[in-house]
């Protein structure tokens, strides 16, 4: 076990090192910084001094081994545009993005758990059919045009919840979180529902599909022999059978989720990482950039991790091999 | 009275392509203590017959003609919370495959004191007791131990056991087997048939024994069925009927059991293959494959007592005299 940890462990750091390479490159290649950032007003002095403030005059193998030698130290550069560490700016914005992720995954298991398994239980009834006609929509339709009728319907028309921003926050722990008061709670149901409506439909479908497949084993006939209400039957012998799948679903989702809820974010004018990166990306802030994947792809490990370990607690036929290579 | 009063059970199933008469009016009786070996090919209702008894038959299919009675209770119409309190206490059932019968995710006590459980208050302290005897007397080494066993750390064989010793768990009235050696190996059917015998001799069980292997119905039963498209064709005391079968169906079953039959004389095949239980044919459904079918077989055979005990339905019946094979 250990050893499988360890052995993940050194996987993680070889995938971040690949990472850090080509996001590096990458930006090189897509253009120049200094021409965003520096005015264009500024004489030739002045340029080849902001340069060289930057680090942008050396190569760019010698940039990158300056950025690797200074990440080791735990400092993975500063934000050329706001000029403060760029961890320290992203871990900034991370709470609100943070929060918004776990609401949207909350959301989707709550409802989209019962629904599945009605829909699978009665695959054949009004309700069943429905749901999964909706699960279609909740598949297909776009993001952000859901975003924008949202916002139309609740915040315009209705006016029950607000269209923007966090609303009021708490500090905690030396960041600043919304979903503890009303207001922010309040602020949050409209951009969570946004992003979880996909991962609800999800959740539906696996967990319809799960039952359905479940249903038809021996294992639940028996169970049914031994004389088992109908309840414990589908709550303790079909449920726990079926988490597999949607526990490995939503965690991956649950990692997409943040990184990428750009579109809900701005839609929202949410101030979470999504906004940030697409930001610095617009003004080729490498530092913040790069800062942003590494930490992405270190969330992404952790999260595989996590869903691998969920699973031996799952299923008990899942053993963690810790052979050496 | 009778553990087990079958009279005149139709389960037919509804499908697109029309009725399919998995099971078409068979009658039986097992009294108390006894083993009715129901014998038949793949395919001639004889699972079907073990599920109407303890009300699992899965839709489209449903009893629709017939009487139950259990002890002398009508279990056909009956309610399925009573049906529930049946199931798994005073009548249980044992599947074909050990493999699958088990739930993979739960352990072995888990599936064992809910069984208890489920018919009683006792606490699961007196459960987990109680499912140890039972694995003891079932012959499962270290019972203890193997309590906290998940179902894949057994052996095929040692599952069917835990299976049975769920069966026996509130020492039922009626076991029904469904070819519960099938699956095993030559050596582990040997010891789990005389494990069963002396279980059934012992607790007054009566057993309905599912098969298609006539030598387990030789060693095991005291009377014998044989059903062929859904019904029962020949039934009678075991040893009178493997000796002298009077419908030619058995007679060709009999034929085409390897060991009975003399080195190198090619064994008897029954020509032509079981009808489709969607259109069977008018009269005697065997007619097409019987060696001695003539005009007098498009009537519908009834079942006939041709010798004391002996029921047949064939109006050409097998002369008792005739040595057959």
């Amino acid at each position: 076990m250990t050893l499988y940890l360890i052995r993940r462990l050194f996987q993680a750091l070889l995938v971040m090192l690949a990472m850090s390479l080509i996001v590096f490159i990458g930006v090189y290649g897509i253009g120049d910084p200094v021409e965003i950032l520096i005015s264009p007003d500024a004489d030739q002095a002045e340029r080849a001094r902001a340069v060289a403030a930057l680090g942008l005059d050396l190569p760019l193998w010698q940039q990158y081994g300056v950025f690797l030698v200074r990440a080791l130290q735990g400092d993975l550069g500063r934000s050329f545009v706001y000029n403060v560490p760029a961890l320290q700016l992203i871990l900034q914005r991370m709470p609100a993005t943070l929060e918004l992720a776990v609401g949207a995954t909350v959301l989707a298991i709550v409802v989209g758990l019962p629904l599945g398994l009605y829909a699978g239980l009665k695959p054949d009834s009004i309700g069943g059919r429905s749901i999964m006609a909706g699960s279609i929509l909740g598949f297909s339709l776009p993001s952000f045009w859901v975003g924008l009728m949202l916002i139309m319907v609740f915040a315009v028309q209705l006016g029950w919840l607000p269209s923007t921003g966090r609303g009021t926050t708490v500090e905690i722990l030396g960041s600043r979180w919304s979903f503890l008061t009303r207001d922010g709670l309040a602020h949050m149901i409209m951009p969570a529902m946004n992003l979880a409506l996909f991962k609800i439909s999800l959740v539906i479908r696996l967990t319809r599909a799960g039952v359905r497949e479940a249903m038809l084993m021996d294992y639940v006939k028996f169970a049914r022999a031994k004389g088992l209400t109908n309840s414990r039957v589908i709550f303790v012998h079909v449920f726990k059978n079926i988490l597999i799948p949607v526990v490995t679903v939503t965690g991956l989702e649950f990692g997409s989720t943040i990184a990428f809820s750009v579109v809900t974010e701005s839609i929202f004018a949410w101030p979470g990482m999504g906004k940030l990166i697409i930001d610095s990306i617009n003004v080729l802030d490498r530092p913040v950039i790069v800062a942003y994947l590494m930490m992405i792809v270190f969330m992404f490990i952790i999260i595989n991790l996590v869903v691998d370990l969920t699973y031996t607690i799952l299923d008990p036929r899942v053993r963690l091999e810790s052979k050496a290579i | 009275m009778n553990t087990l009063e079958v009279q005149g059970l139709r389960t037919h199933f509804h499908t697109r392509a029309g009725v399919v008469k998995a099971v078409d009016d068979v009658s039986f009786s097992i009294a108390k203590g006894q083993v009715l070996g129901l014998v038949g090919e793949s395919g001639s209702g004889k699972t079907v017959t073990g599920f109407s008894l303890i009300g699992l038959v899965d839709p489209p299919g449903r009893i629709v003609e017939g009487s139950i009675k259990f002890q002398g209770r009508e279990l056909v119409g009956m309610p399925e919370e009573e049906m529930r309190q049946l199931r798994g206490n005073r009548i249980a059932m044992v599947f074909q495959d050990p493999m699958m019968t088990l739930n993979p995710v739960l352990r072995i006590d888990t599936q064992m004191i809910e069984t208890v459980q489920a018919h009683d208050n006792s606490s699961r302290e007196v459960a987990r007791q109680r499912s140890r005897d039972a694995l003891g007397m079932v012959g499962i080494p270290s019972p203890d131990e193997r309590l906290m066993s998940y179902p894949h750390q057994f052996s095929g064989g040692m599952r069917q056991r835990v299976a049975i010793a769920i069966a026996l768990l509130h020492r039922p009235d009626l076991i029904i087997a469904d070819e519960p050696t099938t699956a095993l190996d030559v050596t582990i059917q040997g010891q789990i048939l005389a494990e069963v015998q002396k279980l059934a001799a012992t607790t007054g069980t009566s057993l309905l024994w599912i098969t298609h292997d006539l030598s387990v119905v030789a060693g095991l039963a005291d009377d014998i069925a044989v059903m062929y498209a859904g019904r029962i064709v020949e039934q009678g005391d075991v040893g009178e009927v493997l000796d002298a079968p009077l419908h030619p169906y058995t007679s060709g079953l009999l034929g085409s059991v390897p060991s009975r039959n003399a080195r190198g004389v090619p064994l008897r095949q029954i020509p032509g293959m079981t009808p489709s239980l969607l259109s069977l044919p008018k009269g005697c459904t065997f007619r097409a494959r019987c060696f001695q079918a003539g005009e007098d077989c498009l009537q519908e055979p009834p079942m006939d007592e041709a010798l004391p005990g002996r029921f047949v339905r064939c109006v050409r019946p097998l002369r008792a005299t005739v040595p057959t094979a």
